[in-house]
């Protein structure tokens, strides 16, 4: 019950937070000197009606406030207007939303799956040459400017003919049956997915490590020891728990910052993700898209955070005595 | 304190060669006008795509000779349809060390015109081929550099002063400013920060001169960090601010401002000199992203991220591989800057064990 209450308290504070991110991303995007509707208007194919019923909609003959409610009512009703091209928002970002999350989720699975266990073995075998090559390998794997990675494999992509290039499905998808899918999809995947999980995996695997190395220092695992117990119950069983801890917290700012390191990926892949459409809208002054895009990324951003932290009150009984103290 | 700071990184094995690789970079950066053979704006459309010199030290005798090279030739060839680069043996072009070549300012201010490396007049040396406009790909990496190594530690210094006195003054007065103050920054760290970061950049106005252009992305680089920065230095000073000196400055009657500014925050010295060196990296690699998607500094500027822009086609970059070089420099930093911040971690903070 307590837990229940705790969680329903943190779904609530982020309540106000979305409506200040809101209003940051409002004005940043109504200082721009940009005509929101400019693009529109150019477009032949878009009707009159459509423009009297957007500029009635975003309240743009009104004062700044007021379009900022009529944009959040609006915002909230689902009506997110229409993009420059004359399509609707929210369509758009159904067909892309979804493919982003696939690419994080595999990422920070694969990153989880691989990174802990070998920060555990970093850490039992620390400053033995196996701990350093790796702390020389994660180095790498964090220096490597994303988009340079990409474009490096994209080229090996090329001249091997292995992978293919940009995209995520291929071009007779249609008329595949539902295995032939699963694999097309997972081939298009994969240099998305390395580009990624090496910059994440590198991140996650020192996390490890150190918190390990800082709980193996602490006195209750030192008491286990002195027990007599196994190295490796010490390890598995006391040690283990404490140090995954930090790591649950960190997830919501890995996930942060996959959703911004996929931008520049997709963006070279050609990936048909969240962050090339707002790459492609910010580059076509695409407002709705833009303003609608953002408020995703920040909703996306502050869910895994909230799933983080409740995973967290499951995992650390700590912060749920704290809660109720 | 710093000295021994600086006296104990230099132990670290690997820490003494990422100073010395970087300092080998800055030197280079700050003599770019006087290494690079040719100005940043130099261009032979003539030789659009021409691979990197080669360089000659053996004639066709056999014998040795003065380091010497040839020009390329741009050819269309009709049979395979695509052109070909040969090397015009023709004429040779004695390489000259110390040798007047393209004017150019030293730093901005001494009219120089003497060259590390130059070749004659019709000659042209190319270390590291050419762009799609004839451009040294060699002498624009180091002039572009000069942007790229140094626009991380400008955002830095715009940024600091802001989260620093920011997280100072919510964790100081607490309560509801704490809470509004807070909220706030926490509202800008829920923007994933590349999505912010390119729509900042793109409503600058376009025609600005580059040096303005250059400021507002530092600002906008700016913008992105100190939200972070500043709810950890609200952290150090809510428990700063309860011991007792703190107490003393408050019962003499310095004022709220004097006790933030004087008293709390020069404690949090020892992070701050940590974020800093552990942030540079990651500046540089925003700086080469938005560059690279055009958002950023714009031609005929040049900077390693933009430079990297013609690597957005991979036709263009299978077959002209020497314009990836940029993007191994900005591997080569930040790994750089990474050691350094590891190490630094590691000698303020003994308990520590990223090593």
């Amino acid at each position: 019950m307590q837990i229940l209450i705790y969680i329903l308290k943190r779904i609530l504070q982020t309540i106000p937070l979305l409506i200040i991110v809101s209003l940051i991303s409002f004005f940043i995007i109504r200082l721009s000197p940009v005509d929101p509707l400019a693009e529109l208007r150019l477009n032949p194919s878009v009707s009159k009606e459509t423009l009297q019923r957007e500029t009635e909609r975003l309240g743009l003959d009104k004062p700044i406030i007021v379009q900022y409610g009529k944009w959040a009512k609006s915002f909230i009703k689902g009506d997110l207007g229409v993009t420059s091209n004359g399509e609707k928002v929210s369509t758009k970002l159904k067909e892309r939303i979804p493919n982003t999350l696939l690419l994080t989720s595999i990422v920070i699975f694969l990153a989880w799956f691989v990174g802990i266990p070998l920060g555990v073995l970093a850490a039992i075998n620390w400053k033995t040459p196996f701990d350093r090559i790796l702390t020389v390998l994660t180095s790498i794997g964090m220096a490597i400017p994303s988009f340079f990675f990409a474009v490096l494999l994209l080229i090996f992509a090329v001249k091997t003919g292995w992978f293919p290039v940009g995209g995520l499905t291929s071009s007779n998808f249609l008329e595949m049956t539902f295995l032939q899918k699963v694999c097309d999809i997972t081939h298009h995947l994969v240099l998305p997915v390395t580009v990624l999980f090496t910059l994440s995996l590198a991140g996650l695997q020192r996390q490890m490590r150190g918190n390990l190395l800082d709980v193996l220092d602490s006195d209750y695992v030192k008491f286990a020891r002195a027990k007599g117990l196994s190295e490796g119950k010490v390890i598995f069983k006391h040690a283990l728990r404490n140090a995954v801890n930090p790591l649950i917290t960190l997830l919501g700012f890995e996930f942060a910052g996959l959703l911004s390191g996929a931008a520049l990926t997709e963006y070279v892949f050609q990936y048909p993700g969240l962050g090339r459409l707002i790459l492609e809208a910010v580059l076509r002054s695409d407002i709705n898209l833009v303003m609608a895009s953002l408020m995703m990324g920040a909703v996306m951003l502050i869910l895994g955070n909230l799933i983080a932290d409740i995973l967290l009150i499951i995992t650390d009984p700590r912060i749920r005595e704290g809660s109720q103290a | 304190m710093i000295r021994d700071l600086l006296k104990q990184l230099w132990k670290d094995k690997f820490a003494r060669i990422a100073v010395i690789v970087l300092g080998i970079i800055y030197f280079a950066l700050f003599f770019a006008d006087f290494i690079a053979p040719y100005t940043k704006d130099f261009s032979d459309r003539s030789m659009a795509y021409v691979p990197p010199s080669k360089i000659f030290t053996i004639d066709e005798n056999g014998k040795l000779s003065k380091p010497y090279t040839y020009n390329y030739k741009r050819e269309f060839d009709p049979v395979e349809l695509k052109i070909v680069y040969t090397l015009d043996r023709s004429q040779k072009h004695y390489i000259k060390f110390f040798a007047k070549g393209q004017p150019y300012k030293f730093l901005g201010l001494i009219p120089m015109k003497r060259h590390l490396l130059t070749t004659d007049e019709s000659g042209r040396l190319f270390l590291l081929g050419a762009d799609i406009n004839g451009r040294d790909v060699f002498s624009r990496i180091l002039f572009g550099g000069r942007i790229s190594m140094t626009i991380g530690f400008l955002a830095l210094f715009v940024l600091f002063p802001i989260g620093l006195l920011y997280g100072g003054i919510a964790g100081y007065f607490g309560g509801k400013v704490d809470m509004i103050m807070m909220r706030f920054a926490e509202a800008v760290m829920s923007i994933p920060s590349f999505y912010l970061l390119i729509i900042l950049a793109s409503i600058l106005p376009s025609g600005m001169t580059s040096v303005q252009r250059f400021m507002l992305i530092v600002v906008i680089l700016a913008l992105i960090g100190w939200a972070s920065f500043a709810r950890v230095v609200r952290g150090m000073v809510l428990s700063i601010k309860k011991q007792e000196y703190v107490q003393a400055a408050k019962s003499i009657g310095a004022s709220r401002l004097r006790i933030i500014v004087k008293h709390i925050l020069p404690q949090t010295t020892s992070f701050v000199i940590v974020a800093m060196t552990l942030s540079v990296p990651s500046y540089i690699l925003s700086e080469s992203g938005l560059s690279f998607l055009g958002l950023g500094i714009q031609q005929p500027d040049a900077s390693w991220g933009n430079m990297l822009k013609e690597a957005q086609e991979y036709t263009n970059i299978i077959y002209r591989p020497w314009l990836l070089t940029p993007g191994f420099l900005i591997f080569i930093a930040v790994l750089a800057f990474n050691l350094i911040g590891d190490t630094i971690r590691d000698i303020l903070d003994p308990k520590s064990k990223t090593r």
